[in-house]
């Protein structure tokens, strides 16, 4: 079952559909030849690959980890993905190699090499969350996520960068290091899972675990032309996750395909006991909608209903951005699917919304970085200037901002203005989408108003970034699935820059995105984004 | 867990919990010391003004005022768990030794609740009379304190589980007697904080801090709380204790917590106000913390009634202030621990981590069902039988000898018979032997069958007990010596067998109840007397 997909044969499917936005780079892509459709195969799951390799012998765990590690050397100066390498990547290699020689079983995720956010905890391993006052810290369990992902034989081969606490769209914010865009160096890699993005873009791992609040997968993932998956809330466990704002945090999934995604996400979903708020849905084999590309009819989407996000499309979007989201649903409806405009009222709600409820939340939620019973602790001689130093020292500026920010919408006499109110605007925009999706199976929308930016370009402007956040924070509100994976490229840096594309299903459908995803994926012309700073990528 | 824990935190963790964590306290807490200090002197002429003033006076003054009395009750459940997580709820344990990620408040973890705790919520509100909220959540309270691992506290704020009950009780006939009802305004769940250890100040308050070295034990953090708050509805030290025995007596009834005051199972905080007679709006409200027997709570109440009175009565009321005073064993008084400056804002909001609490009529139905008798029930039922108040309410008092109790006169014991029984014999027993009814070889069934032997006269009544005071045997010894001066001479000259004389005659003058062994003693020491 895991190994339906096999090699691709040809694309002649579809027509060929160029992008015809304002700026693309149709011309530079003739000139480039990673970016020169013809010549590019759609991708394929490097899950799937490394389990048919391992099992049949043509490759070794060992040299696979080998490989990834020497990438994440070579690369890794450049591009600062990583807050940690782990020490025990080749041993857990040997291992698994050591099983299979001997003919055991091995887990489903035997010999994969998976990067993880710092915001999740990994027992033994420093998890910060990228910020000073947890410097160091290593947690005494691993979340759920990782524990699955280790008990299925995965290796989990670092702790990516991020924004401090997940407070961020560019992965500036982090305490320690900014990482870049593999696509720009210049440029970064969105946020606040940007290190993961990154990190899977540039092949230092083959998929990674992300965190999104509002965004943080899917922008990331948008910006580094990666396939980035945001789960129904309540399908992964949230044990272990540091909490940024409960009611909205999820664990999500990079990879560079949508089925690397997919088999990511199959592994860490399900109920948790120790998450009362994760939930008991079913989880289904994803694996099931990645078939291959011979196996797909002339119209594989036929009968799909997609709606088109009317007011994602409006002021403030990029040109480049919208006329790749528009090409994107040509190339739906020449699978089959029927495109309609929808309409979202309380769209642009959203995003007040979003920062009152998630700065409240975490407000709260961070009052437990205080410096008495782990992390950095500045040492005084009372106890109020003890909290005062260790958490003015310990957390950045993004995170005292949002802290105040939340305390004050928390506070006696205007609560009711803010906090519930917001809450009033959650449930209206719940409704909306479920309208929505009542008469579509899946919206789209693009995944970030823009491309990648340069890094520094926004730092001084919290409110030009907070409104880069307007098109996937609605979606947190409502805790509904999405999936966002690359569709095109704009101008910009040394080959364009790329653009994703977002899916948004109704609770626990993740399935039919996935399915959607896939097509779309291994259909498009001039897929295969890999970042032309990195030659030699296979 | 701990030691698990503790290996894989990085080292200096360890130190943190056993070295100087909070250097004394916050400049704040140190005024209020000052404050309290000279508070305290401002205060010593009022303290000893109860004796200055006769006695006669000071009952004048009272009689002008009323009190206005509620309290607050933090009971702590006697499940097997934590609220949240799985640690053992076991008091005194080795400081942080049950302890895990989710009560100790590291990155990531997540609460779950314990079921049992809304059960035992459930089962708390509907004996206080209350009506349940079948949807109910919980939320975060919040502010910062090293005993409080999340720096919040998760509660529950504006939909308890609980809500609008009532309870009866009985004062006692020394006390005045009569029947009263008080309001509950509602029950809610929470969970404990931690405990701040202070080298060298008693564990006396978590404000009242004067030590240089403060360690910080986790072992009581999470532990469930169920917190009742009454209207203020009570008017007297009397009442208010009444009250809180009647919450302890409750809790032991249903099985919800030990309701053990020293070991902090049971927390009284008493809010009181005073105010002219007539007067409909309240006065100032101070809070009285640190009362751990109910007899301290009466006289904390009676004390800190007459300071209040005194004060109004010297035209002084504006030196009522709002603040939360301590209760002083040792001096019998309450002194302030901290002015509250202000309203203090706990940024109360819903607690995003649990769902709603959600309650089935069905379930609610059969935990209804499955309450026992309560201790207004027995005391009805006891009364209606034929017994007086003092008997009743002495029987109903402890859960395990109302059983006993109703187990006797269930075999058809005479009623009245039993009860005395119990609350002559077997409680002067139990209360030398310091035992407690479970302990006791007769079983229910055996005293029926006594009491229904002496009743048929197959035994004297009075055969069934036994003389065991040595005063009073030690008289009828001396009645028969002084009977028997010629018999004490034999004995005396040598013939020590008449000591079997001397003590049948005991013996027969007592009925056969004395005591055989304590007869003996006292009879050897008198017969072999010097005069």
């Amino acid at each position: 079952m895991l190994s339906t997909l096999q090699p691709p044969r040809s694309l002649t499917l579809l027509p060929f559909r160029r992008f015809h936005g304002s700026k693309t780079i149709a011309s530079l892509a003739s000139s480039s030849p990673t970016l020169d459709a013809s010549f590019v195969s759609p991708p394929q799951s490097q899950i799937l690959t490394t389990r048919r390799s391992l099992l049949s012998g043509e490759t070794t765990a060992s040299e696979i980890a080998k490989s990834y590690l020497s990438r994440i050397r070579l690369t890794e100066p450049q591009l600062k993905c990583f807050l940690h390498v782990s020490e025990n990547v080749l041993k857990e290699a040997q291992e698994i190699d050591q099983r299979i020689s001997r003919g055991e079983e091995v887990g489903p995720l035997a010999g994969v090499v998976i990067g993880v956010k710092d915001n999740i905890c990994t027992e033994g391993m420093p998890s910060t969350a990228a910020s000073r006052i947890l410097e160091h810290y290593r947690p005494p369990f691993d979340a759920t996520a990782v524990k699955k992902i280790k008990e299925m034989g995965g290796i989990v081969v670092g702790k990516t960068n991020m924004d401090e606490f997940g407070m961020g769209s560019t992965t500036e914010a982090s305490a320690f290091q900014v990482t870049a865009n593999p696509w720009d160096l210049t440029r970064v890699p969105g946020g606040s899972s940007g290190g993961s993005a990154a990190a899977v873009a540039a092949r230092q791992c083959m998929v990674s675990l992300g965190s999104d609040t509002g965004g943080s997968v899917r922008q990331p993932a948008s910006f580094c032309g990666v396939v980035g998956l945001k789960p129904t809330y309540g399908r992964v466990s949230r044990f272990g996750l540091m909490a940024y704002a409960s009611s909205l945090d999820v664990i999500g999934c990079f990879g560079s395909t949508v089925a690397d995604a997919g088999v990511l996400l199959h592994a860490v979903s399900g109920y948790d006991r120790f998450d009362s708020t994760s939930s008991k849905q079913d989880v289904p084999e994803f694996d099931t909608q990645f078939l291959s590309m011979d196996s797909f009819e002339s119209k594989p989407l036929k009968g799909v209903r997609v709606g088109l996000i009317r007011e994602t499309l409006e002021e403030g979007v990029d040109s480049g951005v919208r006329s790749a989201t528009q090409e994107a649903a040509s190339h739906l409806e020449a699978l089959g699917c029927v495109v309609t405009e929808v309409s979202l009222p309380s769209f642009s709600l959203g995003l007040p919304a979003y920062y009152v409820i998630a700065s409240s939340e975490s407000s709260s939620n961070l009052s437990r970085y205080d410096g008495v019973r782990y992390g950095n602790q500045v040492m005084a001689d009372e106890l109020n200037k003890l909290y005062e130093c260790s958490r003015g020292q310990g957390f950045g500026g993004e995170v005292k901002m949002r802290i105040l920010m939340g305390t004050y919408a928390l506070s006696a006499g205007y609560y009711d203005a803010y906090y519930k109110r917001a809450q009033q605007v959650r449930t209206l925009i719940r409704k909306d989408f479920k309208a929505a999706l009542d008469h579509n199976d899946i919206l789209i929308s693009p995944a970030a108003p823009s491309a990648a930016y340069k890094i520094g370009e926004k730092k001084d402007d919290p409110l030009a970034m907070y409104a880069g956040d307007i098109m996937t924070v609605n979606v947190n509100l409502a805790g509904l699935p999405a999936i966002v994976l690359p569709c095109g490229l704009v101008e910009g840096g040394p080959s364009g820059l790329p653009v994703g594309l977002q899916m948004i299903g109704a609770a626990f459908d993740e399935e039919k995105l996935l399915k959607v995803g896939h097509i779309f994926e291994q259909t498009l012309k001039g897929s295969g984004f890999v970042p032309p700073t990195l030659p030699n990528v296979a | 867990m701990s030691t698990t824990l503790f290996r894989t935190i990085q080292p200096n963790h360890f130190t943190l919990l056993t070295t100087a964590l909070l250097r004394t306290r916050t400049k704040t807490s140190r005024h209020i010391s000052v404050r309290c200090q000279t508070s305290t002197t401002t205060q010593q002429p009022r303290t000893s003004a109860p004796k200055n003033h006769g006695s006669n006076k000071l009952d004048e003054i009272l009689k002008d005022y009323e009190a206005v009395i509620g309290i607050e009750t933090h009971v702590q459940l006697s499940t097997s768990t934590k609220a949240f997580c799985s640690c053992p709820n076991s008091y005194g344990s080795h400081p942080n030794t049950s302890i895990c990620p989710v009560c100790m408040g590291l990155p990531g973890a997540l609460p779950v609740l314990s079921s049992k705790v809304v059960d035992f919520g459930v089962r708390l509100g509907l004996a206080l009379n209350c009506s349940l909220s079948l949807k109910s959540k919980f939320d975060r309270k919040q502010y910062f304190y090293p005993d409080l691992p999340k720096g919040y506290q998760i509660s529950q704020f504006d939909v308890p589980i609980a809500s609008g009950g009532y309870v009866d009780v009985d004062i006692p006939l020394e006390f005045g007697g009569g029947h009263r009802r008080f309001g509950i305004t509602r029950v809610h769940m929470e969970e404990d904080a931690g405990k701040l250890l202070h080298s060298d100040a008693g564990d006396y308050s978590q404000a009242m801090i004067v030590s240089k070295l403060d360690l910080v034990d986790l072992n009581r953090a999470g532990v469930p709380l169920l917190e009742i708050v009454s209207e203020p509805d009570m008017r007297s030290g009397v009442e208010a204790a009444e009250y809180g025995s009647e919450m302890q007596r409750i809790v032991r009834y249903l099985g919800v917590s030990n309701g053990n005051m020293q070991e902090g199972s049971l927390r009284c905080d008493v809010n009181i106000s005073i105010r002219p007679i007539g007067q409909a709006e309240f006065g100032t409200k101070v809070e009285i913390k640190n009362l751990n027997a109910f007899s301290a709570m009466s006289r904390a109440i009676d004390y800190e009634i007459t300071r209040q009175a005194l004060l109004y009565n010297q035209g002084q009321a504006d030196k009522i202030v709002t603040e939360t005073r301590l209760w002083d064993e040792g001096a019998q008084k309450t002194v302030t621990m901290r002015k509250k400056e202000g309203l203090a804002d706990y940024r109360y909001f819903p607690e995003p981590d649990l769902p709603e609490v959600i309650l089935t009529q069905e379930y609610v139905d059969s935990i209804r069902a499955s309450l026992p008798e309560l201790p207004e029930a027995k005391r009805r039922r006891y009364e209606a039988m034929g017994l007086g108040i003092q008997d009743v309410l002495f029987l109903a008092n402890d859960v395990s000898v109302a059983e006993y109790f109703d187990e006797v006169i269930g075999k058809g014991a005479d009623v009245k018979s039993a009860a005395n029984w119990l609350m002559s014999d077997i409680a002067a027993y139990l209360k030398n032997e310091e035992l407690s009814i479970s302990d006791v070889k007769l079983t229910p069934h055996e005293l029926a069958e006594l009491i229904a032997a002496i009743k048929d006269e197959t035994i004297s009544g009075k055969i069934g007990k036994q003389i065991t005071d040595p005063v009073e045997i030690e008289k009828m010894i001396m009645k028969v010596i002084s009977e028997s001066p010629k018999q004490l001479e034999q004995y005396r000259s040598g013939k020590t067998k008449l000591q079997g004389f001397f003590a049948g005659q005991v013996m027969k003058m007592s009925k056969g109840k004395a005591n055989p062994a304590l007869l003996n003693k006292i009879l050897l020491e008198k017969l072999n007397a010097k005069e």
